[in-house]
């Protein structure tokens, strides 16, 4: 094989490469005479290793994006004296949280106080397995894909529950249970808005999802849910105007309020990573995913699905925090109606055309 | 001997639960203390305690010569020093029988009133901070700092200015005051109108305050409420216009009131405010005279023996000083009436049958410091 095409391949046609290393491996394992299940097995946990230290590098990233991104709004700089532009801060801030004194606070269940990050950080980074970073670069590119996004994103009420009553402490159970009702409530008009978007593409795998966007975004057919799935993902990662559970001014960080060093960090990584997330499902939901001219494929996901971030960033800085029970309201007064009715006139639109 | 609580729970089998929140907590502006027996979200009973910041400062007073006193009315309420100072030394001046010169009365008003854009432009900060914008603080920030680079200037001090003396300023302002004001004055109408969209016409703002804590107009006088407090209830009461002080009475200028008296009525008439300033600002500066800034005054200041209380409008409402003299250097007796005080006083009425998030809104909406409640 020629190696100019070999570098191009490397960049627009992943999906070539990724068999290619899949046939090889599989064709050298089976010489050595061995069963192909424990050569899956390894392929899988290379994979997973790979998605996890991508994950905590881009949300490494995109704390920093956020800082400069928030600081450029309000008129003053960000950080700029780590390194080249500031870029080296989060290294520092890593490095104190990691060497952080871990407080436990007494009468605290500590079992349940440990855990409960855990289960935060594993119902976010468990989604990624089926986002499609690129063409072919996908960790598994399940057949229920977008069902097992939804699930799974509701599994983090569970660690934010455990976290508020394991603290010990008012303001995190406070805290803990508005979360719980705000991811609840949040989930069904985002459920309503991805089902409009499987009615069109036909299919629950995300791979399928973005090859049927190939003609024309599906952003342009369905504005209203667009601008739906943002909001209800808002809520649904505790970002202001939604951040209730932990409201800063009222319940001084509510469930998070009684964690510090390594289960902090691991809170705060799950949040920025669930940033990454639901922008990465709005892209490949209503962005096209990673299709674009003549750019590689993985490059213009990052570009919309940063595009999105910066949206999300943005409503963030702009707006007061609302109260809990108008949130409530909201959700089932407001974006569920607004969701039925775009899933019924795409269910008739589609009928009839 | 064992201490009562204040509040109870009544019984173990209801719902209710005892809140601490406490001295220190990003929202309570300072070192206010609220224990709140809530039931869920809602509030059912609420017992401020004071006094975690009191210094003594009256009987501090007592025991020091009256010009020693004027940098100690700054730090009461570290917000409005100018109408501290204005009502300390407007009392001495009332028992001496000094007459302050015209132009340092118009540079009084010029200062008062900078000095309520900037309490007020702080208090918009820390609303948005309380209700969770996290924007609005930079922006007031920014105009707050040229305004105290423009206080610097003229007093020496940034913050706690000190710039009062009995019978007028220690020297005239300098030179280029008067342009950095108009500089401020040409902007600070459209800075108002949109620091005014960004946060206070904020749907999701207006759905969180309207409507919520009213006050009624009798109430709010029976409470003792002053500023735009007792403002937003539709009562146009002002010490700038009741009782006139300085040169006040030559300005041309309204009193804004809110119509419903709750808590986006009272938010509503601080911006208004702001933009009031600016015009008494305006006309200040235009008919500025010219002339002395300091009256003669003796060296050793010994008001004749007697009694006497003063009131000046400061940006949260009525500032009020009675002072005794029994012809000593030092005061017999000074006492402040402090706004903050009269204002806290109204929280149970406020707060109660509210939610959490609403305990915060309404605490930023009545705009208390609490270094001006315990002095």
């Amino acid at each position: 094989m020629n190696f100019w095409q070999v570098v191009k391949d490397i960049f627009y046609n992943t999906d070539k490469i990724v068999a290619w290393i899949y046939t090889q491996s599989h064709a050298l394992w089976a010489s050595w005479h061995l069963p192909s299940v424990i050569l899956d097995i390894i392929i899988q946990l290379v994979v997973a290793v790979i998605v996890v230290a991508f994950l905590a590098l881009n949300a490494l990233w995109i704390i920093y994006y956020e800082r400069r991104f928030s600081a450029k709004m309000q008129l003053r700089y960000g950080p700029n004296r780590v390194g080249w532009q500031g870029s080296l801060q989060l290294i520092a801030d890593t490095i104190k949280l990691l060497i952080k004194e871990d407080i436990v606070p007494t009468k605290t269940d500590k079992n349940v106080f440990t855990i409960a990050p855990i289960i935060v950080m594993l119902a976010t980074f468990a989604v990624f397995l089926v986002i499609p970073f690129g063409k072919g670069i996908i960790a598994a590119d399940l057949n229920i894909g977008v069902l097992y996004i939804l699930a799974i994103t509701g599994l983090a009420v569970i660690g934010i529950l455990a976290g508020g009553w394991a603290s010990n402490n008012k303001y995190s159970l406070i805290g803990g249970m508005r979360s719980a009702a705000q991811i609840v409530s949040y989930e069904i008009p985002s459920v309503l808005i991805v089902l409009s978007i499987i009615l069109m593409a036909g299919s629950l795998k995300m791979g399928d999802i973005v090859a049927a966007q190939s003609k024309t975004w599906y952003i342009l057919f369905q504005p209203v849910g667009f601008v739906l799935f943002l909001i209800a993902s808002n809520a649904e990662i505790n970002r202001a105007p939604f951040d209730l559970p932990e409201a800063e001014s009222e319940l001084v960080s509510g469930f998070i309020t009684e964690y510090s060093g390594m289960k902090f960090a691991m809170f705060f990584l799950a949040e920025y990573t669930n940033i990454f997330l639901v922008s990465a499902v709005a892209t490949t939901l209503f962005l096209g995913g990673w299709q674009g001219p003549w750019l590689p494929p993985f490059v213009w996901f990052f570009i919309k699905t940063y595009f999105v971030v910066s949206i999300l960033m943005w409503i963030r800085w702009t707006f007061p925090r609302i109260r809990v029970d108008h949130l409530m309201e909201f959700a089932w007064k407001v974006l569920l109606p607004i969701a039925l009715l775009n899933l019924i006139v795409t269910a008739v639109v589609l009928k009839m055309v | 001997m064992e201490t009562k609580m204040p509040i109870e729970i009544q019984s173990r089998d209801s719902d209710e639960y005892i809140l601490n929140m406490g001295p220190q907590h990003p929202s309570t502006h300072g070192v206010l203390r609220l224990m709140l027996k809530m039931d869920g979200e809602v509030v059912k009973d609420v017992v401020p305690y004071l006094g975690y910041m009191h210094r003594g400062m009256e009987k501090m007073f007592e025991n020091k010569k009256y010009e020693q006193i004027i940098p100690y009315t700054d730090r009461t309420d570290y917000l409005s020093v100018i109408p501290n100072n204005w009502v300390y030394c407007m009392a001495v001046e009332k028992l001496m029988g000094i007459q302050v010169p015209e132009r340092a009365q118009y540079l009084r008003v010029i200062m008062a009133e900078i000095n309520r854009i900037m309490s007020h432009l702080l208090w918009y900060a820390s609303f948005g901070m309380d209700v969770g914008a996290l924007t609005p603080i930079w922006y007031a920030f920014k105009e707050r700092e040229e305004l105290m680079s423009l206080m610097e200037s003229a007093s020496g001090a940034r913050f706690l200015h000190n710039y009062f003396r009995f019978g007028g300023f220690k020297a005239d302002i300098p030179k280029g005051f008067i342009d950095g004001v108009k500089k401020l004055l040409a902007r600070i109408d459209d800075d108002v109108d949109e620091y005014e969209a960004l946060l206070i016409n904020n749907v999701i703002l207006t759905n969180r305050t309207k409507g919520v804590a009213p006050i009624s107009r009798e109430k709010a006088i029976e409470y003792g409420l002053s500023g735009p407090s007792i403002r937003g209830s539709n009562t146009a009461i002002d010490v700038r216009k009741d009782e006139p002080y300085g040169v006040y009475p030559k300005f041309n200028f309204e009193i804004p009131v809110g119509k419903n008296g709750d808590t986006w009525d009272r938010c509503k008439v601080r911006m208004d405010e702001m933009r009031q300033s600016a015009a008494i600002i305006r006309q200040a500066i235009d008919a500025l005279p010219a002339g002395d800034v300091m009256a003669k005054i003796p060296k050793i200041i010994k008001p004749a023996p007697g009694e006497v209380y003063t009131r000046v409008e400061g940006p949260r409402g009525d500032i009020g000083l009675y002072l005794v003299s029994d012809g000593t250097e030092k005061p017999y007796r000074i006492k402040m009436r402090k706004p903050s005080f009269s204002n806290i006083s109204a929280i149970k009425e406020l707060i109660v049958g509210y939610k959490v998030a609403d305990v915060v809104a309404i605490l930023g909406s009545l705009d208390v410091i609490i270094p001006e409640i315990d002095r």
